[in-house]
C-alpha cells in the first residue's frame, strides 16, 4: 500500500503542479468556504489531492495556476502560507523518492548557481530544537541547491512541513506526513491583529470581530467595486472589513444613536462617545474612507430601497436580542395621533419587538429583490443546539444555500455563519421565505431564543424548557 | 447623504404608490474630493435612474451639463464618467430634507445622515 502512494504521488507530481496550503487551526468550519470562495472568484474550482482531510492544517491542492494561488492568499484569512508542493511522503525515505521525481526542469529556476534561497523547518503540533531543524536541512542535501545560502533577503524560500497530527497529548516521535515545497506567499492572517476591534476608533457591544469580519467578506465574494449593503450595521465592522477587500460599502441601522456615534461609550474607563465616533472615522482609520457611500437611521423591516438589483452582496449580523435587542419601529397601540405633521429630528418612534423570524425573513426576501443575479447574502443564525436540525435554516427559491458553519458559543447555543447565493430573479409565484419546519419555532415569539439563551444557565431550567417547547 | 444613495431611496409611507423620487431639501450641500474610480462608475450606471440622478444633480445645483438622456458608450467617455462620479459620490447633502413627493412627508437629513423612519401610524 505504502509503495502503491508513493508511486501515485510521483506520477502526480511529474504530470502537474500542486499546491500545499498551510491554514490556521482555528475557525475550523469557516476555512473550506472561505476556500472555495476565494477560488470561485477565479473562476477556479476546489480540487484536492487524494487523502484530502478538511480538519487537516494542510491541504493538498491542484488544477491551479500560481497566479490563482497568490489571488487566493491575497485574500485569506484562514491560510497562513502556500507552496508549490515538490514532493511528500509519510517517510524521509518516501519524501526523498518523491522530489527526486519531480522535473528538474522545474526545480532548476529556482536553483541555479546564481540564485539565494533559504530553508525553512515548520513543524505542526512539534516544537524541534535548532539542532534537530538543521539536521533535517542537511538531510535535504541530495537536492541540486547551486545557489548561495541568505538567510536575511533570499530570492527563493523553501520549506520542509512536518505533521505530527492534531492531537497534542498523543505527539508521535515521528512525523505522520513531510512535505517539500517552494513558498509561495502568505495569507492576510496579519489583518486580524491590524483591523483588531481592541484598536478600532468606534466599537459598539456587539461588534464582529476582525477575523470573522474578514471570513464573512470572503464567503461574499465580496470583490473590488462591488457595492456592499449591510442591514444591520452597527459599529460598521463588516464594512471595514468589505472595504478593505475594495467595495464600497453602505449601511442601516435602527439605532439613531449609533448611527451618529452619541451616547454611551462601549469601552472600559470611557463613559461617552467621542464626537467623531463613527462609522466613517472607523474606515478613515483604516485607510479606506473612499469606499465609504453612506450609512442611514433606518428600520431593516420597512422598505427604503427602491425595487431593484442594487447590491453586490449583502453581510450583516441580525440582532437576536442576547447583547442587543431585536426592534422594529411601529406601534401595539392603535391610532396614536401625531403632532399635526410636524417631524422633530429627533423623534424616536415607538419600537416594538422584532421577532427574530421576521427578522429572517424580511432579510431573505429583501435579499432576494435587492442582490444582483449571482450575488451573496452572508448572516448569522442563532442556534440553540439541542434542538438545531438543518431544516430550521430559512430558504428562500431564488437563494442557494451555498455554506453553513458553526461557530459555538457556548455548550448549548451557537451561531451559524450562513451563506446563500442568488439564483433567479423573483417572480410573482414565488412564494416569499419560509420557515419550513414548525422546530423553527426557535425564532418565533419575542426573545424566544433568548430565553432559550440563557435558560442553559441552569439545568433544571432546560429540561422545563424542553419541556415548554415540547407541550407548546 | 450622497446622490448614489438617493438614487436608490424610495418613500415607504403606508399608502404611498409613486414614492420615487425623493425630493432633495438641502440646506447645506459639501463637495468632498474623492478618488475617481472609472470602473466602479461604469458598473454603477447602469442600475441608476439616470433621471433621477440629473434632477436631483440639477436641483442642488451640480447638474455641469450632464445630459437628460444617458449617453451610449460610456464606458470609454472619461470626461462623462468624471462629471457622473462627481454627482454620484462628491456631492453631499449635509443638512436639509428628503420629501416624499406623494405624501409630502419629510426626512430630515443631519451631519450628512437621512433618518428615514417613520412614526407609527405612517408604517
Amino acid at each position: 500500500m505504502l509503495c502503491v502512494t508513493t508511486k501515485m504521488a510521483a506520477h502526480c507530481s511529474g504530470s502537474r503542479l500542486r499546491y500545499l496550503m498551510h491554514l490556521a487551526q482555528d475557525n475550523v468550519d469557516f476555512r473550506l468556504p472561505e476556500i472555495k470562495a476565494l477560488l470561485a472568484l477565479r473562476g477556479k474550482q476546489f480540487h484536492p489531492c487524494e487523502n484530502f482531510k478538511e480538519q487537516s492544517p494542510f491541504w493538498c491542492l491542484e488544477d491551479l495556476s500560481e497566479d490563482d494561488v497568490r489571488s487566493v492568499m491575497a485574500r485569506s484569512v484562514c491560510a497562513k502560507s502556500a507552496f508549490e508542493l515538490w514532493g511528500h511522503g509519510q517517510t524521509d525515505g518516501e519524501l526523498r523518492t518523491s522530489l527526486l521525481n519531480y522535473p528538474p526542469q522545474s526545480m532548476s529556476p529556482f536553483m541555479h548557481k546564481d540564485s539565494t534561497y533559504r530553508i525553512n523547518v515548520y513543524t505542526f503540533n512539534k516544537t524541534l530544537l535548532f539542532a534537530d531543524r538543521i539536521k533535517k536541512i542537511d538531510a535535504l542535501e541530495y537536492l541540486p541547491f547551486e545557489g548561495t545560502v541568505s538567510l536575511k533577503t533570499p530570492q527563493h524560500i523553501f520549506c520542509l512541513l512536518e505533521d505530527y497530527g492534531t492531537d497534542p497529548n498523543n505527539i508521535p516521535e515521528r512525523p505522520d506526513y513531510i512535505y517539500f515545497g517552494r513558498w509561495i506567499a502568505d495569507g492576510q492572517r496579519e489583518l486580524i491583529r491590524t483591523h483588531s476591534v481592541k484598536n478600532r476608533h468606534f466599537i459598539g457591544n456587539t461588534s464582529m470581530d476582525a477575523g470573522l469580519s474578514l471570513i464573512m467578506t470572503n464567503h461574499a465574494k465580496v470583490k473590488e467595486n462591488d457595492l456592499v449593503f449591510d442591514p444591520f450595521v452597527g459599529t460598521g465592522s463588516l464594512l471595514v472589513a468589505c472595504s478593505h477587500f475594495g467595495a464600497y460599502v453602505c449601511g442601516t441601522d435602527i439605532d439613531y444613536n449609533t448611527i451618529h456615534g452619541r451616547g454611551r461609550s462601549s469601552r472600559k474607563n470611557q463613559k461617552w462617545r467621542g464626537p467623531d465616533e463613527n462609522i466613517r472615522a472607523n474606515l478613515r482609520q483604516y485607510g479606506t474612507e473612499k469606499m465609504f457611500v453612506d450609512v442611514m437611521v433606518s428600520d431593516a423591516s420597512k422598505p427604503v430601497w427602491r425595487n431593484a438589483a442594487l447590491f453586490d452582496a449583502i453581510i450583516t449580523d441580525p440582532p437576536y436580542g442576547i447583547r442587543e435587542s431585536t426592534r422594529k419601529t411601529g406601534s401595539y397601540k392603535e391610532n396614536t395621533k401625531l403632532p399635526d405633521g410636524n417631524y422633530v429630528e429627533s423623534h424616536v418612534p415607538v419600537s416594538q419587538a422584532y421577532h427574530l423570524s421576521d427578522i429572517f425573513t424580511d432579510l431573505l426576501n429583501f435579499s432576494a429583490h435587492h442582490l444582483v443575479l449571482g450575488g451573496r447574502l452572508v448572516y448569522w443564525l442563532p442556534i440553540y443546539r439541542p434542538e438545531y436540525c438543518e431544516e430550521m435554516v430559512p430558504h428562500h427559491p431564488c437563494l442557494q444555500i451555498i455554506s453553513n458553519c458553526e461557530q459555538t458559543l457556548s455548550s448549548h447555543t451557537s451561531r451559524r455563519l450562513i451563506t446563500m447565493e442568488k439564483v433567479k430573479e423573483p417572480e410573482e409565484s414565488d412564494s416569499s421565505a419560509h420557515l419550513s419546519d414548525p422546530s423553527f419555532s426557535t425564532y418565533q415569539g419575542h426573545n424566544a431564543f433568548r430565553e432559550k439563551y440563557f435558560s442553559g444557565l441552569n439545568k433544571r431550567c432546560v429540561k422545563d424548557d424542553t419541556k415548554y417547547f415540547h407541550e407548546n | 447623504m450622497k446622490l448614489l444613495t438617493h438614487n436608490m431611496l424610495t418613500s415607504h409611507v403606508k399608502g404611498v404608490t409613486k414614492g420615487y423620487p425623493l425630493l432633495i431639501k438641502a440646506t447645506e450641500v459639501k463637495v468632498n474630493q474623492l478618488d475617481f474610480n472609472p470602473q466602479f462608475v461604469s458598473r454603477m450606471i447602469p442600475k441608476l435612474e439616470w433621471g433621477a440622478l440629473v434632477q436631483a444633480a440639477g436641483d442642488l445645483g451640480y447638474r455641469q451639463d450632464l445630459p437628460g438622456e444617458l449617453v451610449v458608450d460610456y464606458e470609454q467617455n472619461e470626461e462623462f464618467l468624471k462629471k457622473v462620479h462627481r454627482v454620484l459620490l462628491e456631492v453631499e447633502v449635509m443638512e436639509g430634507s428628503l420629501k416624499c413627493p406623494e405624501s409630502g412627508r419629510e426626512f430630515p437629513i443631519t451631519k450628512g445622515i437621512p433618518n428615514m423612519l417613520l412614526n407609527e401610524d405612517e408604517a
